[in-house]
């Protein structure tokens, strides 16, 4: 297998995703530069958190723009798996290559914690180590995160089991409580119509270790890289 | 050729910023203020851009970056 993680000025977790991909993978991803014009052969494009272009005009909508993403967005089209985290799913909303878009923070706050996801609809490739409704543990990191879509995408996102993961407490239950950033129906992922795109706002490869606080995250990508190989 | 883009959060889209520059105001005494929105103007330069090629270059630079049409609005103002 062979994965390939995205770097744009401002990324800031790019290396983290390398150092995740290669634990469960055995062998680097490639790093490829965002005014790169070629993707390298891959069955993987992983788009990581940050900061790219400063946040300017829009989280994401610089880097979205970015002459690798023209590759990206046509990979992902033709069925090459994509997950963008954080920023990185920013980036993709600002692409279109998943409905909707991320505001800033209902609290205004920038919140930086691990957060309990439930598990809401079941995709072998990204959450197939866990059960549908069970809750995952991975931490959160930024200032805007809130998801909003419109209610005719949400009615989509629902019915079509387009929904990944929702902020909850350790039970998961999920309600206003839970909801720690003011996104709508507490939405932290979603994946695409064709399920071959995960884009989510907490960090998986954040908690990849027990020196690290956790492990969901390496199950995580354990499985992500068993079920692409 | 110059144009002003401004560019506002639709109806319905949550403002956490207007709102804390309303919760701001009300802090400072202006009690009469009911809501704030806040949004960005972009001026461009658009050198020698004739006034007839200017408004559909400019709708596009909007639909393709200046504005995300999922949660904003935008208006175009040209100026000679």
């Amino acid at each position: 297998m062979k994965a390939t993680v995205i770097v744009f000025p401002g990324s800031n977790c790019d290396r983290d995703l390398k150092v995740a991909i290669e634990q469960s993978m055995g062998t680097a991803p490639d790093m490829v530069w965002h005014a790169d014009t070629d993707l390298p052969d891959t069955d993987l494009i992983a788009i990581p958190g940050g900061f790219s272009f400063g946040d300017y005009l829009r989280c994401g909508a610089i880097a979205g723009n970015s002459p690798i993403m023209r590759e990206v967005v046509k990979k992902a089209a033709a069925g090459t798996p994509v997950l963008a985290i954080c920023n990185g799913f920013q980036v993709a909303t600002e692409t279109g290559m998943l409905p909707g878009a991320l505001l800033r923070n209902a609290n205004q706050k920038f919140i930086c914690r691990d957060v309990d996801l439930k598990v809401i609809s079941q995709n072998e490739r990204f959450v197939g180590a866990f059960e549908q409704g069970q809750t995952v543990r991975f931490p959160v990191a930024h200032h805007d995160g809130n998801y909003f879509a419109d209610d005719e995408t949400l009615k989509r996102l629902d019915g079509e089991g387009m929904i990944a993961f929702k902020y909850a407490d350790e039970d998961g239950t999920v309600n206003e409580g839970t909801n720690i950033n003011g996104s709508v129906d507490n939405i932290a992922g979603i994946y695409n119509e064709n399920g071959n795109i995960l884009g989510l706002m907490p960090h998986p490869e954040r908690l990849i270790s027990d020196q690290l606080g956790g492990t969901d995250g390496k199950i995580f990508f354990d499985n992500l890289v068993n079920s692409l190989s | 050729m110059k144009a002003r883009v401004t560019i506002s959060l639709k109806n319905g889209v949550l403002d956490p910023q207007g709102k804390a520059i309303e919760h701001a105001l009300h802090g400072l005494g202006f009690a009469g203020v009911n809501d704030v929105r806040q949004g960005k103007i972009i001026e461009l330069d658009l050198g020698d851009l004739s006034k007839e090629e200017a408004p559909a270059a400019v709708e596009r630079m909007c639909t393709q970056l200046l504005a995300n049409t999922v949660i904003e609005n935008y208006s175009v103002e040209l100026l000679d």
